[in-house]
């Protein structure tokens, strides 16, 4: 009997981010902008969706990856505002990974401007994984806290961009959003940070531009 | 809470080495677990434990090497470790900061028996 050691230096992460890079060319070459939304259950991600298709329609066309653990019904509530959307259900699993989105990625139609791709509820896990996006969101609603940044740094240092949602309850809570965002600041200086209902839809028109310059980026980079 | 996934994968470069080096059994693993990486190493021992049962890692132990978040100064150029989560730079306290190590989730080497002489 002997006895070995082997030095391996393998990244458990390598096959995602592999995949991750696959996808993000691929849209690059369609000219898609991919955008990752990133958050706790509940803090109004498919609500920002809805809002944000009604924002869009009839000036950018838009396609929704929706991450659950179980049901359809976030995809189901895309498809009512004549979106298309196709749900992925981990039955489990507490984030999404690259390759469950590309295989996906042969249905979504090559006339699009924007896939959105909602992430599995879930502050923590989701963060460590690349999905091939070019913008990475992590929303923050009021009724959360102000105290997050700091309590779950990882998610907002991964991030492009943050959304503090459900403004309208601001008054109504201990909430606020100007320690949020310096908070996130802190941890991410540059961070780009938007404030919205989006059940009002205030504060939409905006993020809706700046997905839009982001989309004119990448579409001016490879002509 | 995706630790087990995470072991699923070294579960399988465990299987790619020791069927290319033709070992019948491993007997330790040792992962780099950076402080960043949103995993916790007792939540790793768990999983590992729990999953080797049954394979050729059965009787291997895990050793986990802690990895310390370490920045990178854009501004000063001063490269330091840091303990708690204050992402700015230790010698000039700018931001612009790039962490250089604490996301490793590395197999970094295994120990491999083989029959026979």
């Amino acid at each position: 009997m002997t006895t070995k050691t082997i030095s391996v230096l393998q990244d458990l992460l390598a096959t995602n981010k592999q995949a991750a890079a696959a996808i993000r060319q691929e849209l690059s070459s369609r000219g898609i902008l991919c955008i990752n939304l990133l958050s706790s259950p509940g803090s109004g991600k498919t609500t920002l969706l809805e809002s944000l298709a009604d924002r869009l329609r009839g000036r950018y066309r838009m396609a929704v990856i929706e991450g659950d653990i179980e049901t359809e019904r976030d995809a189901e509530r895309i498809r009512a505002k004549g979106i298309p959307a196709w749900q992925i259900t981990t039955g489990g699993a507490c984030h999404l990974e690259a390759r469950m989105i590309g295989r996906v990625l042969s249905h979504v139609p090559a006339a699009i401007d924007f896939l959105f791709i909602e992430n599995v509820g879930n502050l923590v896990c989701p963060a460590s994984y690349d999905l091939g996006e070019d913008l990475r969101c992590v929303l923050l609603s009021s009724p959360e806290g102000d105290d997050k940044p700091a309590k779950y740094p990882q998610a907002f240092l991964s991030a492009d961009c943050l959304i503090l949602t459900k403004a309208d309850l601001v008054p109504y809570l201990p909430f606020d959003p100007a320690k949020a965002a310096a908070e996130a600041l802190s941890i991410k200086p540059g961070l780009r940070i938007f404030t919205v209902s989006a059940l009002r839809g205030d504060g939409v028109d905006e993020l809706a531009a700046y997905f839009a310059e982001a989309l004119e980026r990448l579409r001016s980079a490879r002509a | 809470m995706h630790e087990l996934s995470l072991i699923a994968s070294v579960f399988d470069v465990l299987e790619e080495n020791a069927r290319a080096h033709g070992a019948a059994r491993v007997t330790k693993v040792v992962l780099q677990v950076g402080r960043m990486s949103g995993v916790v190493p007792d939540l790793l021992e768990s999983a590992f434990d729990t999953y080797k049962q049954g394979t050729l890692a059965e009787g291997a132990r895990l050793e986990i090497v802690d990895v310390p978040v370490r920045l990178c100064c854009s501004d000063c150029g001063g490269e330091a470790a840091r303990e708690d989560s204050d992402f700015s730079c230790a010698a000039c306290g700018s931001r612009r900061v790039e962490i250089v190590a604490g996301r490793e989730l590395v197999v970094e080497r295994i120990e491999l028996e083989t029959d026979g002489a």
